[in-house]
């Protein structure tokens, strides 16, 4: 080591502390990826998350039925030519937040007045957009809700409110509509929660709020 | 302090408030450490990097681990199957085991070797037997939460000692267990201990640090620093012979991890435990088996009135066999302590070492026939060793003349090392 070497700002020393150094520092960093990525989902898990098949031809109009599909409520709901006819009116006294899911809440398959592949049929993550909980299934209009509600989801958390095609009102603590997943029909009667249909790629995770 | 006055002002301000920083420069930079520490002083700190990691592990472990009866043994295949990186986590964790402990009885004979356990570092001593038993029950509890055949049999056995305790022997195994049997009650408090326990060796390393800090490390000539010309800044100079050491013992422990990760373990834990079919052997893991051995080998004593039956006695004398640790500093009257100038015990030391693996060897076979013997007399050596040749040797032997200071002994040996002419 010259004097001309502690001139340009470092010596051997200093380069070896810095190489040395560096290495640890990315021998330390490959030794947290294994740990850091064993806290997500196991291969059980996912294997558990996979596309899930409902046979929806008992559900009659007017009627809903509950699923798990990744831990999730998944609502399914057969609507009725009236409740359609409700949706695609302007809606007067409770606006709706986002009326043509503007937002990516849903595939693209399903970004429409109706919020799903065939008008009647209505899938949802139930789950609501404010903080987690599962709004209630209110079908009939007025009751407890007061005399506009038009019928839709109620969430007892909060009070966040829905109408029958998810659609978020405004006014309420919920921002974004309830998200749409994945879903595909099997045949007329089938359908196939968690796959797309062909030439769509749409994942759950990439929606703006689960 | 000096360093901290060069630092930055958040570093000062920081400072002036929580010393950390001079805490920091005092027990690092300022700490004076013998020059000549070989490379049997590795091990300390190795053994606190292993304690570090070993938590680390477990707690990620336990992130995936079910605490029942039912779904432990499954749960652990579930981490080697289907967790991310689960199978790497649970073999360095599992082979941990086994090399804190190779890590620590090196520790331990290193102080044996060269008497770090002699005034002024009785406490320093004392404080790590009891990190040394703690380490084993820890270990001995780790061990049954897979809820394999060795970890149900292992948990019987051992809990079963607490049976030779006269009269309320079995009442207090009953209680231990939270059953009449090893059982979901036990695997559930013993998983709750297993976690709580490498916290109170942390604290316990805590104390063993702070002693030794008192009055410095011990070093290869057993003799006091008498100067600032015996001893050199711990940072830099054992840190990166700490790290260099590391670099060893990690090239050594990850063999094991990636290439026989199961060497070392019991292929019967592999069997989900069976309350109705104890297997053909039963053996503690590797780093219990001396101990084990002394359990097994112990017969009948007898007194001049009364009998201790085998059971009772075999269990005295495994725990006595660490008993008469917590005394060592005062049955090794030699004031002397590097074996480097005790001719005679220097020996008896290599002996004492051979006698660990004779009954490490006992411990792994079944007690019949040449293996009785043998334990017995391991046992009967390992118990002369510290009760009756320490405290005699103390006064028979003749040291060697110890050398006048650390920097003397070791400047000496330079010109001699290379084969130089000794300049007076």
């Amino acid at each position: 080591m010259t004097d001309a070497a502690h001139d340009d700002g470092g010596t051997r020393r200093d380069f070896l502390i810095l190489a040395a150094s560096a290495m640890g520092v990315v021998g330390a960093g490959a030794v947290a990826g294994p740990f850091i990525s064993s806290m997500s989902p196991a291969r059980d898990t996912l294997a558990a998350g996979a596309p899930v098949d409902i046979d929806i031809s008992h559900i009659q109009p007017g009627q809903q039925i509950v699923v798990l599909w990744r831990s999730r409520p998944i609502f399914i709901m057969n609507r009725t030519p009236e409740e359609l006819q409700k949706l695609q009116a302007a809606p007067d006294a409770n606006p709706l937040r986002d009326p043509s899911s503007g937002a990516l809440q849903q595939p693209d398959y399903a970004k429409n007045w109706h919020r799903s592949i065939k008008p009647e049929i209505l899938v949802l993550v139930g789950i609501c957009t404010h903080l987690g909980c599962i709004p209630g299934f209110n079908p009939q209009p007025g009751g407890e809700l007061g005399p506009s509600w038009q019928g839709g989801y109620f969430c007892p958390c909060h009070g966040s409110r829905y109408d029958l095609s998810g659609r978020v009102f405004a006014g309420v603590p919920a921002p974004l509509n309830l998200p749409v997943p994945p879903y595909t029909f099997v045949s007329d009667t089938v359908i196939r929660i968690g796959e797309n249909p062909a030439g769509s790629n749409f994942d759950l995770n990439s929606v703006e709020q689960l | 302090m000096d360093a901290p006055r060069k630092q930055s002002a958040l570093v000062r301000w920081i400072d002036y408030r929580l010393p950390i920083f001079s805490f920091m420069d005092h027990e690092l930079n300022a700490y004076p450490t013998p020059r000549n520490l070989s490379y049997w002083w590795n091990f300390g700190s190795l053994a606190g990097f292993m304690l570090v990691l070993m938590i680390a592990t477990g707690v990620f472990l336990a992130m995936q681990y079910t605490p029942h009866a039912d779904f432990a043994f499954d749960s652990v295949e579930r981490i080697m199957r289907d967790v991310n990186w689960g199978w790497l986590i649970r073999y360095i964790h599992m082979n941990g085991a086994s090399f804190f402990f190779i890590v620590t009885y090196i520790h331990i004979f290193r102080g044996l070797y060269y008497g770090s356990y002699k005034a002024p570092r009785e406490l320093l001593w004392i404080l790590g037997v009891v990190i040394l038993l703690l380490m084993m029950a820890t270990a001995f509890m780790g061990y049954v939460l897979p809820w394999g055949q060795m970890s149900f049999w292992g948990a019987t056995v051992i809990t079963n000692l607490f049976s030779a305790i006269p009269i309320v022997g079995n009442d207090i195994v009953t209680w231990l267990l939270g059953g009449f049997a090893v059982g979901n009650p036990a695997l559930n408090r013993f998983y709750s201990l297993h976690y709580l326990l490498p916290f109170l060796i942390v604290g316990v390393v805590v104390l063993h640090l702070v002693a030794l800090h008192q009055h410095g490390s011990n070093n290869p000539l057993g003799i006091d620093r008498k100067g600032p010309q015996d001893s050199i800044p711990f940072h830099p100079y054992y840190t990166i012979k700490d790290l260099f050491g590391m670099g060893v013992f990690l090239i050594v422990y990850a063999a094991f991890i990636f290439f026989m990760p199961n060497a070392l373990g019991d292929p019967a834990n592999y069997i989900p435990a069976n309350p109705l079919q104890t297997p053909p052997e039963i053996v503690p893991e590797w780093y219990l088996l001396p101990f084990y051995a002394i359990l097994r080998s112990v017969p009948d004593i007898w007194l001049l009135l009364f009998t201790i039956p085998a059971k009772t006695a075999g269990v005295l004398c495994m725990f006595g066999s660490i008993g008469v640790l917590f005394i060592l500093p005062w049955l090794d009257t030699s004031p002397v302590r590097s074996s480097r100038f005790r001719p005679v015990y220097k020996w008896f030391f290599w002996l004492l070492v051979i006698d660990a693996f004779v009954l490490g060897y006992v411990g792994a076979h079944r007690p019949e026939g040449f293996y009785v013997l043998l334990g017995r007399a391991g046992t009967l050596y390992y118990f002369f060793h510290f009760l009756i040749l320490l405290p005699l040797l103390g006064k028979l032997e003749r040291p060697r003349p110890l050398p006048a200071s650390i920097s003397a002994a070791v400047l000496r040996a330079v010109p001699a090392a290379s084969g130089k002419v000794e300049h007076a």
